[in-house]
């Protein structure tokens, strides 16, 4: 491939590009995500590929494994073009018949569509599935329709026609003014405005200056960076060549963990390609500008998500944060001026710069503009990423498009903004969607988490959780952070434990205050979150564990027993086969009896008790019922009407 | 020139410890080294290419590492210990990984992580005396909607309990 020289090259080069595609052409895309992977797509990609070969198809239809788009809960994810049949949970069986029904017939394969668990109501479309229906898919929703692996699929959807409107048609200091204009705030957490950030860069006297992504997204539960980088990789190096025009670097880098493998892969080879191109390297486009990138993977350390820790990491070192009394678009990465930012900031860049800053401030709120990927995970029934205009309310988001919550159970809370961030309880689920309002409720934005919690959860529990993960990622620079944070963690787990003793939450509270104040970098001052906002809202559960010793919401381990009713158990010995620590006495038409010296409140009993049964309790903060004697054990058939 | 006495030192001690099972896996460093170009910036880069091959990082080849970068052994060593990817101790067989995510967390990955600790005898951080399992907690595998999910040598166990552990443990040996 001849690199591209010139703007009226590339437009005649993608006109090429789309001649030789013919949009009528049957073409069956498969999440190839690490989500559907996991559930299997592999073995469907390669069924596809078997199938098409042996009804000898091969001319007449594409297969192409894509990027995530999102619907992780219903993966593996097929969809096929042109008439956009969207497939969920689709097993290798299932591809012959797609293959002679859809691909040959024409007709849909009814069993495998989406079913609407409300009114019963099938949808065809993707768009008609109410998971997306509600979204706003900006950024994500490229992804189904390209291979991450091919330029072209990117240049058939108009990709790098913004680098080449910002190279061509606009000066560095246009494209600085449009991104300002736009109010675009970084993704990854803190919600800085990227124009200004980017402005400072520019305005430095260094000669030498930096873009950097920041893909080291380690927020357990989110994994939004990681679908757009291995989904579309070339929207993420577009968006950062033109952030390099704007601020006037000549070279970036991309940080990336190494435990996102496929993403460093499909970013290296989107480099290679660029280069090749001439998207990237000396004089891009025949413009005159240059711009080299190079990939750093990450080691494995939450802290390095942090800009100074990061730039420290780049710098070949242990990635500790340094004090920031000078900002890092001043003096960053090798004290030169570096604009950082975001997976999903880089890739709004290019949308906005082709599509005006105009266009984009119509998306969102008054202070938060554009939309914003979210990963809605833990105790909700659609799983997935989900993009959704700024502004729009929690409820919507857990309701509408997350189908709410799974089993009948009822909704205690929503954790948003990772370890930093915190609980948002159900009397705040009209709150707007965006970064001044989720921190005014006591969470944040962060990078755009969204774990749902239900009435099983344990919200000391939940405090203890992150507490231990910042303990285990704190980097012991800063004494706050390394002791500090410590000492909360072994407060907390003591009162998890049922040994929490009256004065423990306000020596928590005295402890995260000092913290917040204290602590060298954003780790650290935000670490007491998790327990301040689940205190504020949830202060009843804490009191519950210290006082009564009991856990309402039966989760922590030590402050819960099993018990067997001797009312409902039908003697199926279904729990007394399935105990892994052969705790529970029983036989065929005997009552089970759980020995509590013996039990580990693994919780299987409790999840194995046929639900027509229901007869495992899980008690909290009350002494256990004494067995029933022997001789009383036997069940009486035919006593009892459900039986 | 007292970091050439040094240098004397340590490639003494390589000689002597590493006997027969370094050879080839320094020519292997030198390589690895070669491709970044000897830069002392690409540290963790060759660290991080030295043990996806290797599955740890025995001493010879750190200070090889060290020599090479002209990059002084204890901020290596800084490096190894600071950063997760790197093991200072040979790994078994199989790498059994437990998604501590929050979302996996919610859904009771602690009473899964608590049955693989039972049935394997080790604790995250650990390899068995057989050098057949090591455990590891991770955070967030990406794979949230099978939660709780165990990853062991990149195949993902989706939607796991307690009770199903020993079924999916026994296929290894």
């Amino acid at each position: 491939m001849a690199r591209i020289n010139s703007s009226a090259e590339l437009e005649e080069f993608r006109k090429d590009i789309l001649s030789e595609r013919d949009p009528n052409k049957p073409c069956i895309s498969i999440c190839a995500g690490a989500g559907c992977i996991a559930s299997g797509a592999s073995e469907v990609i390669a069924a596809f590929n078997a199938e098409i070969e042996k009804q000898g198809l091969k001319a007449d239809v594409n297969t192409k494994g894509t990027g995530c788009p999102g619907f992780c809960e219903r993966g593996p994810v097929v969809v096929i073009y042109p008439e956009e049949i969207c497939y969920l949970q689709v097993k290798p069986e299932d591809v012959p018949e797609i293959v002679s029904q859809t691909i040959k017939e024409k007709k849909v394969v009814e069993r495998l569509l989406y079913v609407d668990p409300n009114t019963g109501e099938k949808a065809t479309r993707e768009s008609d599935i109410p998971f997306y229906k509600n979204q706003e898919r900006v950024i994500i929703g490229s992804n189904i329709k390209i291979d991450p692996k091919s330029i072209d699929d990117y240049l058939a959807i108009g990709g790098y026609s913004a680098l080449d409107k910002a190279l061509f048609q606009m000066t560095p200091a246009q494209v600085l003014e449009e991104v300002k204009k736009s109010n675009l705030r970084g993704r990854g957490g803190a919600g800085f405005p990227t124009g200004s950030k980017w402005e400072g860069s520019r305005n430095a006297p260094d000669e030498i200056k930096y873009v950097i992504v920041n893909a080291d997204e380690g927020d357990p539960g989110a994994f939004m960076d990681r679908a757009v980088l291995e989904g579309n990789p070339h929207s993420v190096l577009e968006g950062l060549i033109i952030g390099a025009y704007a601020v006037g670097a000549c070279e970036g880098y991309i940080y990336v963990r190494q435990e996102y493998p496929l993403a460093v892969e499909n970013v290296n080879l989107a480099i290679k390609q660029a280069e090749e191109y001439g998207f990237l390297g000396k004089n891009i486009l025949g413009s005159g500008f240059d711009f080299k990138v190079k990939v750093h993977q990450g080691a494995g350390a939450f802290v390095c998500g942090e800009s100074t820790a990061l730039m420290t990491a780049l710098e070949g070192r242990a990635g500790e944060p340094r004090p920031k009394y000078i900002r890092s678009n001043i003096k960053g990465l090798w004290n030169r001026p570096s604009v950082l930012n975001n997976v999903e900031t880089w890739a709004n860049v290019p949308l906005i710069i082709n599509k005006g800053a105009d266009w984009f401030t119509q998306l969102g709120t008054e202070s938060s503009k554009g939309t914003k990927i979210f990963s809605l995970v833990g105790k909700i029934n659609n799983t997935g990423l989900v993009e959704v205009p700024m502004g729009m309310t929690l409820r919507d988001i857990i309701y509408k498009i997350g189908g709410g919550i799974p089993g009948g159970k009822k909704f205690k809370a929503v954790q948003t903004g990772g370890p930093s961030g915190g609980c948002i309880p159900e009397e705040l689920l009209d709150l707007e969607v965006g970064f001044d309002e989720l921190t005014r409720a006591g969470s944040m934005m962060g990078s755009g988490g969204m774990i749902v919690m239900d009435e099983d959860t344990c919200m000391v529990d939940v405090a203890r959780y992150f507490l231990e993960f910042l303990t285990d990622e704190s980097c012991g620079k800063c004494v706050p952070c390394r002791e500090g944070i410590r000492q909360m963690l072994r407060i907390l787990t003591n009162i998890t434990k049922g040994k929490g003793k009256e004065g423990d939450i306000e020596l928590l509270e005295e402890l995260a205050e000092t913290a917040k104040e204290a602590a060298l970098c954003a780790l650290g001052k935000s670490a007491p979150n998790p327990f301040l906002s689940t205190l504020k809202y949830f202060r009843d559960e804490y009191e519950a564990h210290i006082k009564e010793k009991r856990c309402p919401a039966l989760s922590c381990k030590e402050l819960i027993a099993f018990y067997i009713d001797p009312e409902k158990c039908r003697g199926c010995t279904t729990c007394s086969r399935k105990c892994p620590s052969e705790a529970i006495v029983g036989g065929k038409g005997l009552i089970h009896v759980i020995d509590q010296e013996k039990c580990t409140k693994c919780g299987t009993c409790f999840e194995v008790c046929p639900p027509r049964f229901r007869a495992v309790k899980k008690i909290s903060g009350e002494p256990v019922p004494d067995p029933i004697p022997e001789e009383a054990r036997t069940i009486v058939r035919g006593s009892k009407e459900n039986e | 020139m007292d970091k050439d006495k040094v240098d004397q030192v340590d490639r003494h001690e390589c000689e002597c410890a590493c006997h027969g099972i370094a050879e080839g896996l320094i020519d292997r460093v030198d390589q690895i080294i070669d491709k970044h170009e000897c830069e002392a910036s690409s540290l963790i880069q060759v660290l991080l290419e030295i043990q996806s091959e290797n599955h740890w990082l025995p001493k010879e080849a750190l200070e090889r590492v060290a020599e090479r970068l002209q990059v002084p052994l204890t901020r290596i060593q800084h490096i190894a210990t600071f950063y997760k990817a790197f093991s200072l101790v040979p790994k078994g067989r199989h790498g059994i990984h437990v998604c501590m995510g929050t979302a996996c967390h919610v859904r009771g990955a602690q009473r899964v992580l608590d049955a693989v600790q039972d049935l394997t005898g080790i604790k995250p951080g650990e390899t068995d005396l057989d050098l057949k399992f090591s455990l590891e907690t991770v955070n967030c595998l990406g794979c949230c909607a099978l939660g709780p999910v165990v990853e062991i040598d990149g195949k993902t166990h989706g939607k796991m309990a307690p009770a199903m552990v020993a079924d999916v443990l026994k296929n290894y040996d």
